[in-house]
């Protein structure tokens, strides 16, 4: 039988081959402290390795088995709204039960609460999977990565009541977005008023563009202080569906992802809870539930690419043209190789980041249970900061490459392509999306770019050059240190130039850059270990990336301060 | 209310997608080639049987499988997706069963593991054999009302069973008094996926047949384990364990012989593709005419 998770070698390669594993499990299992409490807990390393290898092995059979073969139904029924309510597609409740009866909820939670405790990593190689049978399921499933965010920063009281249930496959939403805040969340107006006479917080006003916007549990931003209008009078408020006092007021019809619901909302007089501190909702907690919806749109973008891959190959397979398939055709074959090379970068680049972005949180949770040692301080640090560099990086590159694979794979497709009947339309639809939520790749480029003047990703890169491999990758790493060199040339002159328009011209070019000879040290050492894996995308990925990297040089090399008004239109 | 359930299964090699190398020259199945499974309608009768512990918490589902060691699977697989435990019915002297002393042999375990069993619960048949004959058989053996077809339970109260039926050209709706024997059809609802919490409690389970000859469990990895959790060792039932009568047993209980096994070659060297357009079809029909295949 099929299994998304099985069938994929890549992926076990990416969970068993690094070696800050073992320090993830450990960090995350706390020396594995819960064996003698719950009969699910790990012995050790090999033992949680084991269980991860077997939860995957449950998603991907699911995925493979109701979720994929439902993707294409859900996609032309879409959800349903009646009387301020949702309904999903019909086969979505199938698709959800399967993952709630498969106890795929609350999958990073302590188990305490009802949850797996499994690492961020694990997480995101389900979530890749379910997004490769159905992208736009993926999207309502895996907004249970909001209960991170009411973890850290909940009181004990609040996780102690909403934990358990997420865990038992309630659904979540973050409400963020409104009419007139939508990439400048300093903006939100929804207002939060204390009621004094009922001794609870009450919300009023209206959200736009809310994923699964009729969840069971909201994460909403709004403003708290009355009279300011900048990201400092805003908070983070629960809101229970059980309260009630949200209604839906339309659903939104989209280009892709339509088995998720996108809705507006409207709040009247709706009761809630204040979560952590006043004041704190935008700085601090949304700050943090992006980074986590980030890494999701990441693997939400890999799963895509994959399933861009596995749709375009099986159709240059079966397709015959000139007497012979068309995959015999280097210009086709060409294509299918490009996708699997930024398929493999990608994925190495997201897992990568997966893992930085475990060690720093098991490490700030243990914080919250006792006083780190000096360290385990510089430790939660470097990789606190790894994890806000890479992030940026794996959301903005993957999601751009997730269409161009879906772009490629309709382009394989030919004309059968651009009819409706191939999977590849649903996939370069829903792929669309994931360069635009959670932030635009113009606002990773904001995000990522001052590790890029400040040295930190050429520090990294240095790094990863350090690493030992075999003599036989001498050429290919000679090659990526020669990228390498363009980007610090560029970074540099970009620098001395020290004029903010033109930084911010050049940032893209420049964050393209460092992510191409990043993925490519990072696929080396992939090949290295694992060549009959990736040895060939490898050499595709260097050739695609030095000719990358070298136009990005050209083009840096011709901007100065007196182009700047040939790109004005204000 | 809590019901004891027994739920009947089977490891089979996966017939249904077979490969040019399914069948050994001598016409035997080729098990090495078939990836080995749960029977897939002995999973839909585990789905009846877990609606109804859902139903009635409380109640214990009991898997009970006949086979060499590693049909010991079947068993974790249903614990996996919510069943409490079960039982290998495991000896050299089953070996050679036909569908009258694999009957026997299972009838004779229900009794000794379960005399107070409330309802026993199968797939309506194997996908090897296909006979759809144990069932039957095991109930007749107890002396039980058997429902088969079973596509729904519908209710369960006082004593009584009610069970929608999937018959030819529509569907029947049946009472039993308890205890009865169901086989449930492959148009039931579909078993619940394995949950994976269950998976990593259970994963270590094993039955003793399935160690290596020489190696008790205190040898295993994580042996400490197999002493604080009773659990992770599988029932195994031998022959005397259930005080069975050898002549019932195995081959010497089996009054099925095979005859003959003929390996089926298509001759016909060349196909035909036809539409469904009249004139294809007026074409077929006149072809067959001309033959004397219809007429």
């Amino acid at each position: 039988m099929a299994n998304y998770y099985n069938d994929i070698s890549e992926i076990k390669f990416e969970l068993e081959n690094s070696p800050l594993m073992p320090r993830i499990v450990e960090l995350k299992e706390r020396q594995y402290e819960d064996k003698d409490k719950y009969d699910e807990a790990p012995q050790d390393f090999a033992d949680a390795m084991d269980s991860y290898d077997k939860v995957l092995d449950v998603v991907g059979d699911i995925v493979a088995n109701v979720v994929a073969p439902n993707a294409e139904a859900v996609d032309a029924e879409g959800p349903h709204l009646e009387k301020g309510r949702v309904t999903y597609a019909s086969k979505t409740y199938e698709n959800l039960n399967a993952m709630i009866q498969a106890g795929m909820n609350g999958m990073t939670m302590p188990r305490r609460y009802g949850g797996l405790n499994l690492p961020v990593t694990v997480y995101t190689a389900a979530n890749e999977i379910v997004s490769t049978g159905d992208a736009g399921f993926e999207n309502i499933w895996s907004l249970q990565d909001c209960i991170e965010t009411l973890y850290c920063f909940g009181n004990e009281e609040q996780r102690q009541k909403y934990i358990p249930r997420v865990c038992k496959g309630e659904t979540m939403s973050m409400d963020l977005t409104e009419p007139d805040a939508g990439s400048d969340l300093q903006s939100v107006m929804l207002k939060a008023t204390f009621d004094e006479e009922a001794g609870c917080w009450r919300l009023n006003g209206a959200k736009r563009f809310i994923t699964n916007g009729d969840s069971d549990i909201h994460l909403v931003l709004a403003r708290s202080e009355a009279g300011t209008r900048d990201g400092r009078g805003l908070s983070m408020f629960i809101y229970d569906k059980r309260d009630g006092g949200v209604d839906v007021r339309r659903i939104e019809n989209k280009l892709g992802i339509h088995g998720s619901p996108t809705c507006e909302l409207v709040y009247k007089n709706a009761k809630c809870e204040l979560c952590g501190d006043r004041k704190l909702g935008l700085i601090k907690y949304v700050m943090s539930l992006m980074n986590g919806a980030r890494l999701g749109i990441a693997a939400q973008s890999v799963g895509l690419s994959q399933a861009a891959y596995n749709e375009a190959i099986a159709y240059a397979r079966d397709r015959k043209q000139f007497g012979k398939a068309i995959i015999e055709f280097p210009a086709v074959a060409e294509m299918i190789s490009n996708i699997k090379a930024r398929l493999d970068a990608g994925r190495a680049l997201l897992y990568q980041t997966a893992r930085y972005v475990d060690i720093y949180k098991a490490l700030e949770d243990i914080s919250r249970e006792r006083k780190l040692e000096p360290e385990e301080r510089a430790e939660l640090k470097q990789y606190s900061r790894l994890a806000d560099a890479f992030t940026p990086l794996a959301k903005g590159m993957n999601s751009e490459y997730a269409n161009q694979n879906a772009y490629d794979c309709i382009q394989v497709h030919g004309g059968s392509g651009f009819m409706l009947e191939y999977a590849c339309q649903r996939i370069y639809r829903d792929a669309r999306i994931t360069s635009i939520y959670e932030g635009t790749t113009q606002l990773q480029t904001v995000a990522a770019i001052r590790y890029v003047t400040n040295g930190f990703y050429s520090q990294v890169i240095e790094d990863y050059e350090q690493l030992p491999v075999a003599a036989e990758f001498e050429g290919v790493k000679a090659r990526i240190k020669a990228m390498a060199d363009k980007f610090n040339a560029c970074t540099a002159a970009v620098k001395e130039a020290d004029n903010q328009e033109l930084h911010d011209l050049c940032a893209r070019h420049l964050y393209e850059m460092a992510a191409d000879v990043i993925m490519c040290l990072l696929l080396m050492q992939n090949a290295a270990k694992a060549p009959e894996l990736f040895a060939k995308s490898l050499q595709v990925y260097v050739n695609l990336a030095e000719a990358e990297v070298e136009k990005h040089y050209k083009w840096l090399q011709g901007m100065s301060v007196a182009q700047l008004d040939n790109y004005r239109k204000a | 209310m809590s019901l004891n359930i027994i739920v009947l299964a089977k490891q089979v090699p996966d017939t249904r997608n077979v490969g040019p190398d399914a069948m050994t020259p001598d016409g035997t199945v080729n098990r090495s080639a078939l990836p080995a499974i749960f029977n897939p309608e002995d999973l839909n009768a585990l789905e009846q049987a877990l609606r109804l512990k859902d139903q009635f918490p409380g109640t214990t589902v009991t898997v009970l499988t006949m086979g060499p060691g590693r049909a010991a699977e079947v068993i974790r697989e249903a614990m996996y997706r919510g069943a409490d435990g079960g039982y290998l019915l495991t000896d050299r002297a089953f070996a050679g069963a036909d569908t009258l002393a694999t009957s026997y042999a299972l009838a004779t375990a229900i009794k000794h593991v379960c005399p107070n069993v409330d309802l026993i619960i199968g797939g309506r048949q194997a996908i090897d054999g296909d006979t759809a004959q144990v069932g039957p058989q095991v109930a007749e053996k107890l002396g039980l009302n058997q429902i088969t077809y079973s596509e729904e339970i519908l209710s369960l109260k006082d004593g009584k069973i009610t069970v929608k039926r999937h018959i030819d050209g529509g569907v029947e709706t049946v009472e039993s008094p308890l205890p009865c024997v169901l086989t449930v059809n492959g148009s039931a609802a579909p078993c619940r996926p394995r949950n994976v919490k269950r998976v990593m409690k259970y994963k270590r389970c094993l039955a003793p047949m399935e160690l290596a000859q020489g190696i008790s469990f205190a040898d295993l990895p994580y042996a400490a384990e197999y002493e604080k959790k009773p659990y992770l060792k599988l029932g195994q039932l031998s022959c005397a364990d259930v005080n069975a009568d050898l002549q019932q047993c195995g081959l010497a209980g089996s009054p099925t012989k095979v005859k003959n096994v003929e390996n089926i070659v298509f001759k016909a060297k060349e196909s035909k593709v036809l539409t469904g357009s009249d004139e294809d079809v007026n074409g077929l029909i006149q072809e067959l005419l001309a033959s004397h295949t219809i007429g």
